[in-house]
Order: structure tokens, then C-alpha cells, then sequence
């Protein structure tokens, strides 16, 4: 048997990759350890190895191709005791795009949108988008990057600070083209201390500047909530309204993958529940991009939630110079009549996933995106519930004092007469979120929890 | 009247970025021998050049030179070396395991190797190391298995961390190794807080706590050094800069007035600068603060002057920000190679021997692995169990964890 050399993924959350450069050709003899090809990934390039040695039989994915997934067969090498030139090639060895596989995955949301007026769930005041407007496919990455670019085209006060920011590109290449296009006074690598510059960045705003603050991870921004919850959220308010802090604090939240108790927290309830901040937690990347704008502009400080795994995830985005969405309005991601699936962030997409699941079953689930956890589209949210009488929350994070817990108390205290059934949660399991693959699928969110949740408040489990 | 400025901020800058040829014209290597080794009781007001230069033993030739040599016997010298070899074989499998998605993340400690394997053996049974990254030398000259840190490493049925910890995020108690903490900084001033505990317990024991260059930025790193000095507690702090910090260069957390050592000066606590890629120098000063502790006149600040001659994780690509042969021109060469010379010129190992050795090791590892591998990798089973999910979040397991392992059916 030929040694099948498939692209790997180099870091947990890799989905595909360019193959930059082959080391080798067809024909030569490789030790086990050798450089095989340059591989560029969503956080950098890195060098493949042979595990064992050969000769390179074929290579079937060309130097320079794009967007080859994960998993894909790129070239063949012969053992020693086999003859390289009578391997054959598989037949379907064309590399997926990525993108293709994406559009396949990805429920069309602009589809099921119900226009504004037509639906009474629909609440939203997003920008009309006229007909025949371009849109551009692209990832959550890069939409958030187009909005920060924007802005500081824009807005000569607005600059962007943190660990890795300016010549890494970002830890997660968010920051991607900034520093080439705004120089290093506008893009700033910080040194590693996040009470440091969130304490930096909430002066810069308060002596004028719109800071934009990256946090690596938002589990980092631990030691840095002093700065955010009692000096940004306040400054505001304790100076009879003298003073504002209008910055932004961004950086991925909740579980990536494979990162383990400190590195895969939810905060958005924690912000949520400080007077003084907004809190954006976006789903798509159209969201990303107007609600990130929209943050950059708030005069108010914004605690703004990224996905490190919607990162790399494509969606359609509008091309319209103003793209700004509001803050504090949900958005109907599909409409339904006979429960309503309320969620945020990644878990927007568990409940498609489930709302789908239950079409099948002839459940009809209607999905609301809250968007923005601080204001609460608490409209939305009790519309939604009069039309469908029963809530299934659904959360990427843990279960007490969650964003669930303050829907479920928004249904009791204003929708009671209209609730069916008493409102559940579903989130991860109440526990550290372990790191080994098979304790940390146990211990997330589930699409079959929400199917079950949603068949017990139709009463039909 | 004076006019006004028009401010400009100053960025730092590192000599070199990638297409540059590498230039450590401005690094000064002092002299093997040349600095004093005061009394473990010095006031740190009488010793502030120590702060400022670079403490070495082994010069040029392999010969251990200066007030500073022969902390080490010959045998303990030759487990030094041994103990070196080792971690650097295991990174170089468990970087390809990772590369055979084996697992996730792997972090090297190539180049390194000298500052945990020298500091460890400085150590007696007992005190506490709160490490940070590419520490590994501290577990593997403590003694503790290999296979069970394969088996941490691949988060499998054997995992003794049960499947909750990041790979590389090693802890063993019995072997002086506090978990290592993914956010920098935190363990610096907890390894204060262990040593202040040692004391008013009546223990004898003390802490090392550890930190990179970049991450001294960190508030904790200056919290660490006002209780440290105040309380006089028992506990070494060691700073190991090794140039980079992922991207950013150490002149970011630094500028460019001062040493990393020097900041211990203003605390009143003994700063040494210590060759880390000089194993002997490593010991030796290790050994003088550890004595220092013991004996009651509190902590000791180290700086460990090293190279991080690989990336800073399997996540990181460093061609993008150095050139690509820096770590070939660092003028503090290699820790491996400057111990087998010593040796050599102690007339007690040679090339053969050096080669015998590798070969041991090496074939001892891929054994190991082997081994390790039998109890499940990342992928492929057995796996940990999910019943130990829900134990240890809380002494006792409250009654909504019981019904929640219940219904998963564990």
C-alpha cells in the first residue's frame, strides 16, 4: 500500500488551507521527516513532513491552489519496496472548496427572512437592502476586518490595540491588511498585559480617541474587567455625563475547539448584566460586519462577542457603503409558528440545525437571532412568543444566571399568558469544559437537546 | 517662550525582520568566569551589576571557569546532559505526533532545554515550581514518567488529568509541578502566595515561580515582586527570556532602558542574569538562591538569558516575523552541545558515547510512545471517560451534576 498524504489540519480549528509550495516532485526520494510541501492556514504557514519515507509517486493537488479542505488526498508516495511509477492516482482526487462545502452547510437566510412588515415577529429596522444589491460572500474574519478598515477610513480617531494585532495580523488574522494600510500608529501590538491596556485603551477613550480593543480571547479580558465594568461602563454615568468612553472591546468568546476549561468560556451573560455596556454577540458575517460598525460609532463603550469557530465561516454580506446595523434589535432568521428558538452567537446556528431537524417531524420552529444581549430585544422576543406560545433557549454557555435565565424571567413576568408550556434552556453541561474530543462534544451544546427540548414543550416527546 | 511639541510615540523596533541577516553585533557575551559570586545573605543594593551582566561558567573551550563553578558533580553534570537529550528527542516525536494529528497543540522547548533541566536539579524533593510554557525539563529531571506525559499529551484512557487539561498543561504534585496556567502571568504571584504559606506553615520548603519575557508586562508579575520582597518570602522568581514572544520581540516589554533582572533591583531583590544556555551557570545560580531561601533571606529574581530557537506552539510560524536563521547566529550557541563539550573536556564522555546515548533515547522514546499510544490518541480511542466529567468540579457533587451524569446515561 502507497502512503496516501492527505492535508492535515494544523491547529484545531483549520477547515482548509492553500498548498503554498511543493518541496518536493514527482520522482524524488524522501527521508521520514523531510519537508514535503508549505502549507498556509487561517493562522499561518507551516511546513509538512513525511512520517515515513518513499518515493513522491504523485501529486494531485497543484502548487498555489486555494481552499484545499482538510482530509483531501494531495500527492502519494511510494514505500521502498514498491515501484513509485505503477501507483495510480484515485479517480476523485479534485480538492473540495472549501466555499462549495460551505454553501452546502449553511441555510440560506435570506430566504426565509420575512420582510419587515409582514410578519408580526419581525421587529427589525435593518438598513432596506435594495434589490439587485451585490452581495459578496465572505467570512465572519474578514467582514469584521472590512468593518474595522471602514471605520478608520472614516474616522481618523478610531485605532485598533492588542497582543498580535499589527505584524502577526492577529492571533486569529482578524487585523489582517490593517497595519500595512494604517501604519503602526493606528494598529498597535501591546505588550501581554490585558489590565494594562484595556486600562489604556479606556483612557485613550476618555482623552478623546475611539480605541478598538483585541483581546486574544476573551477568557484573557479576566484580569482586564476592573477596566471594563468600573471605569468604562461607568465613566459615563458617575460623571453627571461630563465624560464618555466610546471604545470597543472585541475578541473571540465561548468554546473553540480543543482549548480546555480557561480558554472556552461564554461571557456574554457576565456583560450583560452590567449597566453601562453593550453587548453584541453576532452570528453571520453580515452581522458581523454592521453590528461591528455600529459598535466603532456607539458613543457608548461595547463589549462586542466574536466566534473563534464562525471565523472562518462564510456567508453573504451586502455591498452597501452603509451597512450598519442597529444595535438592540433581533432578527427572525426563520419564521415558524410552532415554537420559538431563541438563541445568539454559534448556538444560531445549533438552532437551525435543530429547527430543520423538527421540519422533518412536522414541527414548525421559528428561530429568532437576540444579535445584542444588552439592550434585549425583549419586543422580539415576547412577539415571537405570542405567535408560537412556547420558547426553547438555546445557549453556548452554562446554564445558571445565562442569558437563557433572563428569557425565561422576560416570559414570566410579560408573556405568562401566552406560554403553552414552561420556557426551557439547553446549553452546555454545568461543568469546566473539559479538553479531550470526546468529553468536550458530552459536555456542549447538542442539536438533538434542542429537537428534544422543542418536542417536550409541543408536548409531542 | 517654548513652543509645543508635537508628540511622536516611539515603537520599538527589533534589530531584524524576515529577508534581514540576522545581526547580534550589539549583544555583548561577557567573559566566562568573570562575575562574582557574592554571599547568599548580600543586600541587593551591593550587587547591582549582577542585574546588568550576564552570569557564565562554561567558556569557549568547554572549561568551567570563575567563583561560580563546580556546583555539580560529574555524575550529576552527565544526567544533566542526559536529561537534555531526553526532552529534546520527546518534543522532536511529539511535534510529529502532533503534525500526524496525534494531538492538537504541542509546544517545544528546542534551545531551551538548559534553564528547566539545570534549575530542577538545583531543587530538593518537595518544593513547588509554578511553571509557564517549555518547562518540560522540570518534570523529566524530576523523574517523572514519560509515558504519562504522552498519555496527558494525547488525552487518552490513561490521561492522569482525565481528559480536562490542554496537552503540555502537565501537573504532578508529587513532582513539584503546579499546572501550568494558559493565562501568563497568574502563576507568578501564586508561587509567592505557596512560598508565604511554606513560611507561616513552619515548612522548609520553597516555591520557583516562572515567567516569559513578554508576559513580565503582566500586572501579576509586579504584585509577585512586592509581596516577594516585603514578606522576604521563600521563593526563587525566574524570568526566561528567550527574545520572542510569539511575534513580539522582548524590547516590547521591556524598551530598551533596562534589563529584565534589573527590575527586581527597585523591589530590593537580588537580580542575577545567568547564561540559560550555559547548564552549569544555570545550576549554580539556581543553587545560590535556592540556598538563599533555605537560609531565610528571601526570594531571588533570576533572568534567564536564552534563545526560543523553534516556534512559540505548533500554531505559530515564525518565518513571518524573524529571519528564518536567527537562532543559528544567537551568540549563546546551543545548551546541548556547550555540556557535551564541557564533558568531553572534563575527559568523562565523548563522541562515541554521545552517539550511543542519542540512539538510547531515542529508541527509549519511540518504546514509550508506543506504549502511550496503546491507551488512545487525540482520535483515535480509548478515550477518557465522560463520567469523570462531571467529578471535581466540587469536593462533593452537588445533586444537579448526579442527575445530569444520569441523564447522559454515565
Amino acid at each position: 500500500m502507497p502512503i496516501e498524504i492527505k492535508l492535515p489540519a494544523m491547529s484545531p480549528t483549520m477547515e482548509e488551507g492553500t498548498l503554498a509550495k511543493w518541496l518536493v516532485a514527482e520522482g524524488d526520494t524522501v527521508e521520514p521527516g523531510a519537508l514535503l510541501a508549505e502549507i498556509e492556514t487561517d493562522k499561518a504557514t507551516m511546513e509538512l513532513e513525511a512520517d515515513e519515507g518513499g518515493t513522491v509517486a504523485k501529486i494531485l493537488v497543484a502548487d498555489g491552489t486555494e481552499d484545499v479542505k482538510v482530509g483531501t488526498l494531495i500527492a502519494i508516495i511510494a514505500r521502498e519496496d514498491e515501484d513509485a511509477s505503477a501507483v495510480e492516482a484515485p479517480s476523485a482526487t479534485a480538492p473540495a472548496s472549501a466555499e462549495t462545502q460551505q454553501a452546502a452547510a449553511t441555510p440560506d437566510v435570506e430566504n426565509v427572512t420575512p420582510k419587515a412588515g409582514e410578519d408580526p415577529a419581525s421587529l427589525s429596522t435593518d438598513p432596506e437592502v435594495p434589490e439587485g444589491t451585490e452581495m459578496k460572500r465572505q467570512t465572519v474574519r474578514e467582514a469584521l476586518r472590512d468593518a474595522m478598515a471602514e471605520e478608520m477610513r472614516a474616522d481618523d480617531t478610531v485605532f485598533v490595540m492588542g497582543e498580535e494585532v499589527a505584524e502577526y495580523q492577529g492571533a486569529y488574522k482578524v487585523t489582517q491588511g490593517l497595519l500595512d494600510e494604517f501604519g503602526d500608529k493606528r494598529v498597535v501590538d501591546t505588550p501581554i498585559t490585558e489590565y494594562g491596556f484595556a486600562g489604556l485603551g479606556t483612557g485613550a477613550a476618555m482623552g478623546g480617541l475611539k480605541p478598538i480593543v483585541e483581546f486574544m480571547t476573551f477568557n484573557f479580558a479576566m484580569q482586564a474587567i476592573d477596566h471594563i465594568i468600573n471605569s468604562a461602563a461607568k465613566t459615563n454615568y458617575m460623571s453627571g455625563g461630563q465624560m464618555r468612553c466610546p471604545m470597543v472591546f472585541r475578541g473571540p468568546n465561548g468554546a473553540a475547539s480543543r482549548v480546555a476549561a480557561q480558554h472556552s468560556q461564554n461571557y456574554g451573560p457576565w456583560y450583560a448584566s452590567v449597566p453601562g455596556l453593550i453587548v453584541i454577540c453576532p452570528y453571520d458575517a453580515a452581522d458581523a460586519k454592521g453590528l461591528l460598525r455600529a459598535a466603532i460609532q456607539s458613543p457608548d463603550p461595547v463589549v462586542f462577542l466574536e466566534n473563534e469557530l464562525l471565523y472562518g465561516q462564510s456567508f453573504d454580506v451586502p455591498v452597501m457603503d452603509d451597512w450598519v446595523l442597529p444595535i438592540g434589535k433581533a432578527r427572525t432568521m426563520k419564521s415558524g409558528t410552532d415554537v420559538s428558538l431563541v438563541s445568539y452567537s454559534i448556538g444560531v446556528g445549533v438552532a437551525l440545525d435543530a429547527a430543520a431537524k423538527l421540519a422533518d417531524e412536522g414541527i414548525d420552529a421559528e428561530v429568532i437571532d437576540l444579535r445584542t444581549l444588552r439592550p434585549l430585544d425583549k419586543a422580539a422576543v415576547l412577539a415571537s412568543l405570542r405567535k408560537t406560545n412556547r420558547m426553547v433557549v438555546v445557549e453556548e454557555g452554562w446554564p445558571t444566571c445565562s442569558i437563557a435565565s433572563e428569557i425565561q424571567a422576560i416570559c414570566m413576568e410579560d408573556g405568562f399568558d401566552h406560554l403553552d408550556a414552561p420556557v426551557l434552556r439547553v446549553t452546555n453541561e454545568d461543568v469546566p469544559l473539559p479538553y479531550a474530543e470526546n468529553l468536550e462534544k458530552a459536555a456542549l451544546l447538542k442539536v438533538e437537546d434542542v429537537v428534544k427540548a422543542a418536542k417536550r414543550v409541543c408536548y409531542k416527546d | 517662550m517654548i513652543g509645543n511639541k508635537v508628540f511622536q510615540l516611539h515603537v520599538p523596533e527589533p534589530q531584524c525582520r524576515p529577508g534581514d541577516t540576522p545581526d547580534f553585533s550589539g549583544f555583548v557575551v561577557p567573559e566566562a568566569g568573570a562575575a562574582a559570586r557574592p554571599p547568599v545573605d548580600v543586600d541587593a543594593e551591593n550587587i547591582h551589576n549582577l542585574a546588568y551582566d550576564i552570569i557564565r561558567v562554561t567558556d569557549d573551550e568547554g572549561r568551567a571557569v570563575g567563583p561560580w563553578a563546580g556546583s555539580l558533580t560529574d555524575e550529576e553534570a552527565l544526567k544533566g546532559l542526559r536529561d537534555m537529550m531526553t526532552v529534546r528527542s520527546f518534543d522532536a516525536r511529539m511535534l510529529m505526533a502532533q503534525r500526524q494529528g496525534k494531538t492538537s497543540f504541542y509546544m517545544q522547548a528546542l534551545g531551551e532545554e538548559a534553564v528547566s533541566c539545570a534549575f530542577q536539579a538545583a531543587l530538593s524533593p518537595g518544593d513547588m515550581n509554578f511553571p509557564t510554557y517549555r518547562q518540560q525539563g522540570l518534570l523529566v529531571t524530576a523523574g517523572y514518567p514519560l509515558e504519562t506525559m504522552m498519555n496527558q499529551i494525547y488525552s487518552n484512557s490513561a490521561d492522569p488529568l482525565l481528559g480536562r487539561q490542554l496537552p503540555i498543561m502537565y501537573s504532578s504534585k508529587e513532582k513539584g509541578f503546579f499546572s501550568i496556567s494558559g493565562n501568563l502571568g497568574t502563576q507568578f504571584i501564586q508561587a509567592v502566595g505557596w512560598a508565604m504559606a511554606s513560611a507561616i506553615a513552619g515548612d522548609s520548603k520553597i516555591a520557583a515561580g516562572w515567567i516569559g519575557d513578554g508576559a513580565t508586562a503582566e500586572s501579576d508579575f509586579h504584585s509577585a515582586l512586592v509581596f516577594a520582597s516585603t514578606f522576604r518570602a521563600p521563593v526563587i522568581l525566574n524570568i526566561v527570556n528567550n527574545q520572542w514572544a510569539i511575534s513580539t520581540f522582548q524590547g516590547i516589554a521591556r524598551g530598551k532602558a533596562a534589563t529584565f533582572a534589573s527590575r527586581g533591583l527597585g523591589f530590593g531583590i537580588p537580580a542575577l542574569r545567568v547564561d540559560g544556555n550555559d547548564f552549569l551557570a544555570v545550576h549554580a545560580v539556581a543553587k545560590w538562591a535556592a540556598e538563599r531561601a533555605h537560609l531565610g533571606h528571601g526570594a531571588t529574581l533570576i533572568e534567564h538569558v536564552t534563545y526560543r530557537a523553534g516556534p512559540h506552539s505548533t500554531s505559530d510560524d515564525p518565518s513571518g516575523y524573524r529571519p528564518k536563521t536567527e537562532a543559528a547566529d544567537w551568540p549563546l550557541g546551543d545548551p546541548l552541545e556547550r555540556l557535551k563539550k564541557h564533558l568531553i573536556a572534563q575527559g568523562i564522555w565523548s563522541e562515541e558515547r554521545h552517539a550511543q546515548a542519542q540512539a538510547e533515547i531515542d529508541s527509549d522514546i519511540i518504546a514509550t510512545q508506543k506504549r502511550a499510544e496503546k491507551n488512545g490518541t487525540l482520535h483515535d480511542g480509548p478515550h477518557p471517560s465522560p463520567k469523570d466529567m462531571f467529578d471535581d468540579v466540587f469536593a462533593n457533587p452537588p445533586a444537579h451534576l448526579i442527575r445530569q451524569r444520569q441523564e447522559a446515561g454515565i
